[in-house]
């Protein structure tokens, strides 16, 4: 196991988090080979973590998998697409009154050990939302695709422009949120590919994001469901979605989540 | 060459189509999903339309003689196909997903009910 560059913090250390309702929401895809050891280093990281694994249509081991390991599963009657499956998670996290949530998703890519750096800035009350970026620590060495890298880095400087705040990754679905944040999302959140209009969404409703530097890690198991194809077609809707979001009435601040 | 009328009505319709169906999405009456077929038969035929000497050459290559404007039937009908098409699959997956959820909810209660009986 190679070293991560960055250092987290253990979750004992991070004070205040034994007293809240924790879950961590794991959305799956034929992902049987890699889950155990994500459930694994989730329960080392916090054995007070619940962990509900969303089974989006499987056609594998899945289920049965997550499972033995001890998780809570939603199987999903036939594939929703990443953002129907998350949102199931939420409304899981939401209906069971959970404080604090983390997504973690079921490919091994987010490091488990990095939740304490994305729990952090909620649980210390200063965001309702954070999100791990790959790209906020200088050198980061993520890579990928040259037409993926170009259209995740074009995405951040658009939303970056339309929230009035830094953003530089918006596709990244390392987060942590609170209440307000659970309950923003289990009622209203985007379909397909739904983090960068989650992004925007978040601050139309007043809502604090905000972003901390992880590094993530290879794929361990299953493909990426994203071609370079794929891409320009969401490239094209996302961006359709968040114009026409621009004119829309500005949706009031949350009330109370309860 | 079309007439400077029907490029006006043309281009007026169209662009029309696309501002219906920007509200829509904006109202949430309409996936942005569903939507980029017909924005893209709206853009492409107001763009049709307004560039009176492109649809000339355009007519010219599929050598339509004489009346322009057809080539605009053409591609209309031509995107509709596509959208109907495009609808019957989606059509086509909504009826397989809804049979898997009829089944889904009959096993669920046969569950439930079993789980009352021992009770």
């Amino acid at each position: 196991m190679s070293e991560t560059v960055l250092t987290a913090a253990p979750a004992a250390s991070l004070s205040g988090l034994s007293e809240l309702r924790r879950v961590a929401i794991v959305p799956a895809l034929n992902e049987e080979h890699a889950l155990p050891g994500v459930i694994a280093e989730l329960r080392a990281f916090d054995p007070g973590l619940d962990v509900v694994v969303v089974d989006d249509g499987s056609v594998d081991r899945t289920a049965a998998v997550a499972a033995a390991s001890g998780a809570r599963v939603l199987r999903l009657p036939f594939n929703l697409g990443i953002g129907g499956a998350v949102q199931t998670g939420f409304r899981y996290a939401f209906e069971h009154g959970y404080d604090l949530a983390v997504r973690v998703d079921g490919d091994g890519q987010h490091d488990p050990r990095q939740l304490g750096l994305v729990i952090e800035p909620v649980l210390r009350g200063e965001a309702d939302i954070a999100v791990g970026s790959r790209f906020a620590a200088v050198g980061s060495g993520y890579r990928s695709s040259r037409t993926r890298r170009i259209g995740i880095r074009l995405l951040a400087v658009i939303v970056s422009r339309i929230v009035g705040q830094r953003v530089t990754d918006t596709t990244s679905g390392f987060q942590a949120l609170n209440r307000q944040g659970i309950a923003l999302f289990a009622r209203d959140y985007p379909h397909d590919y739904p983090e960068v209009e989650a992004t925007v969404m978040v601050f139309r409703h007043r809502l604090r994001l905000r972003e901390v530097p992880v590094s993530m890690r290879e794929r361990e198991g299953g493909r990426s469901s994203i071609t370079t194809l794929r891409s320009i077609y969401y490239m094209v809707k996302v961006l359709l979605a968040i114009f026409v979001g621009l004119f829309r009435r500005n949706v009031v601040p949350q009330e109370d989540a309860e | 060459m079309t007439p400077l009328a029907v490029s006006i009505a043309g281009a007026i319709a169209s662009f029309t189509l696309v501002l219906v169906v920007l509200e829509l999405i904006r109202s949430h009456r309409l996936r942005e999903r569903y939507a980029l077929l017909w924005l893209a038969t709206g853009i492409t035929l107001t763009a049709l339309s307004a560039w009176r000497s492109g649809l000339n050459t355009i007519a010219g290559w599929v050598g339509v003689r004489g009346y322009p404007p057809a080539v605009l039937f053409a591609v209309g009908i031509l995107f509709i196909l596509a959208v109907l098409l495009h609808y019957s699959t989606v059509i086509s997956r909504l009826s397989d997903q809804n049979v898997l959820l009829a089944q889904r909810l009959a096993l669920l209660e046969e569950q439930l009910q079993a789980g009352a009986t021992e009770r």
